[in-house]
């Protein structure tokens, strides 16, 4: 068991003893973590007394009053990153004016509670507080142990995390008050939302294990001769259900296979992801054709559709993390944004080369060209 | 007459969510899911409000609507929703200084925000 310190300034005993009343028999645990995590409260009622317990104790989250009777909150804040201390500012606050929030936020403050809060407000806070600092703390490990997983990434995916949670928690609150009356047909349509956020969520954490063995790099990389054939098969099986109730149709235009040295792992995750990007984003009634062809030791994939396209500005945005091109053709489209990035990395690592060919409403090529590795 | 909220984000859920939620409390509401859409709307609407999302096709897509609605209707309200958390410090930090004269927002808020409190702060900003 992990213990976290919380230093609450404020001027008012009522809301220090509140909120130490609230954190003290509260724990935080994540799917992640091995353990769980306590915290210890710790006090102060002027910003001066503040800074002195952050001098000696260095406590892990700051949950600071601006209004203080000597100094202002924001320059016990200043004061923080002055000290480049490694602590996460709630600032706890009749919420940011304008000027506040963004002084605030570019000092530092990591999160605004509103006054009057309720003690579920603190805990939600503290509780994201909490896993953002174990993912930082983690994230530095990992660094030092050479992985490299960037902090932004983490940060962009915990929006990317929140913001179906955000929609589903909406939906759920509004279905419990009964806001459109008792029969249930009225939340159809809400439901139905929910469980495409939950699908969506669903892909983007299996994106992220496709990632995470990416990421991990080539010491796990299982090079063997792969049938490269069986394995754009497989990928076509897998998407046909979905094709089926699309109504696209999904052609491999090579009859005989070859045998590749690869990761079987790594050529699945980059046909699994172009079919079916080819199959979400296609038409009804659309095609999909698939071509492979080998030439001494380059092998070229070709993945074409008739669907919507893509304009030509976005062609190189596809491939950056979390990226999805937002259209109306797209809005009823659930993606995690990694598949082609996922799909790039992968290609890098096999020396090889991305080229996309493509017309908005006529549809899209991926040609892929790997290049067998000589061990 | 009903004043008119002009709500933008390109999350369909909150979106909708939000329309319900402004709608109950009294107002008419227009809704867009993109910068581009929201900019095609206030050449013919004067909205009496703005509530809108940052990151929306560009990371401060939110700042730039707020700059151009303001440009246009200097007396309308316009209300930024986000979570004010580490990923928009990120992209307050990317604009450091210029950030604060050019944006013109009226308030940031956290898009957790209570419906009590929203409301009080729109009633606040149109004056009622």
């Amino acid at each position: 068991m992990a213990t976290y310190k919380i230093l609450i300034i404020d001027d008012e005993p009522g809301i220090r003893e509140g909120t130490k009343r609230i954190l003290q028999n509260f724990k935080v645990d994540y799917p992640f973590m091995d353990e769980q995590i306590d915290f210890q409260v710790l006090e102060a009622g002027t910003g001066k007394a503040g800074i002195e317990i952050i001098d000696s104790e260095l406590p892990e989250i700051l949950l600071l009053d601006n209004k203080l009777p000597d100094i202002q909150g924001v320059e016990v804040l200043e004061y923080v990153k002055s000290k480049h201390y490694d602590i996460i500012v709630v600032m706890i606050t009749s919420y940011a004016s304008l000027e506040l929030a963004v002084k605030a936020t570019r000092d530092g403050a990591f999160d605004f509670i509103p006054k009057p809060f309720t003690p579920q407000e603190i805990r939600a806070s503290v509780e994201n507080i909490t896993k953002q600092i174990f993912l930082k703390r983690m994230t530095q490990t990992l660094n030092n142990t050479g992985k490299q997983i960037r902090f932004q990434f983490l940060s962009v995916l915990s929006h990317e995390l929140k913001a179906p949670l955000n929609a589903i928690d909406g939906y759920m609150k509004m279905i419990k008050e009964r806001q459109f009356g008792n029969s249930v047909d009225a939340y159809d349509e809400m439901l139905d939302r929910s469980i495409e956020r939950i699908k969506g969520m669903r892909q983007l954490i299996l994106d992220l294990l496709d990632l995470t063995k990416i990421e991990t790099g080539k010491p796990t990389q299982k090079l063997e001769i792969v049938d490269v054939r069986k394995i754009v098969q497989m990928a076509v099986d897998t998407i046909r259900p979905y094709a089926i109730q699309k109504d696209v149709d999904v052609y491999i235009n090579s009859r005989e296979s070859f045998e590749m040295k690869a990761d079987p792992g790594e050529i699945e995750i980059i046909m699994n992801n172009l079919i079916s990007n080819a199959v979400k984003y296609n038409k009804t009634g659309g095609r999909v054709d698939i071509f492979l062809e080998k030439k001494v030791d380059k092998i070229k994939i070709t993945v074409s559709d008739t669907g919507i396209g893509l304009k030509t500005e976005d062609k190189e945005k596809i491939f950056d993390d979390f990226v999805r091109i937002k259209s109306s053709q797209t809005r009823e489209v659930t993606g995690s944004g990694l598949g082609l990035s996922i799909v790039k990395k992968i290609v890098d690592m096999y020396q090889g080369s991305i080229d996309v060919q493509s017309e908005p409403d006529k549809g899209t090529s991926f040609i892929i060209t790997l290049i067998e590795p000589e061990k | 007459m009903k004043k008119k909220i002009l709500i933008v984000d390109d999350d369909m859920d909150y979106l909708f969510q939000m329309r319900l939620k402004v709608e109950q409390m009294g107002f008419e509401t227009i809704t867009a899911e993109s910068q581009a859409e929201a900019e095609k709307i206030i050449l013919e609407i004067k909205p009496d409000l703005c509530i809108l999302d940052l990151m929306m096709e560009s990371d401060d897509s939110g700042f730039i609507l707020s700059y151009k609605i303001k440009r246009k209707y200097p007396d309308v309200p316009v209300i930024i929703a986000t979570a004010v958390t580490a990923e928009t410090g990120m992209t307050f930090d990317v604009h450091a200084d210029e950030s604060t004269q050019w944006i013109n927002a009226d308030l940031f808020l956290d898009k957790g925000i209570r419906v009590d409190q929203l409301q009080r702060e729109i009633k606040k900003l149109l004056k009622l």
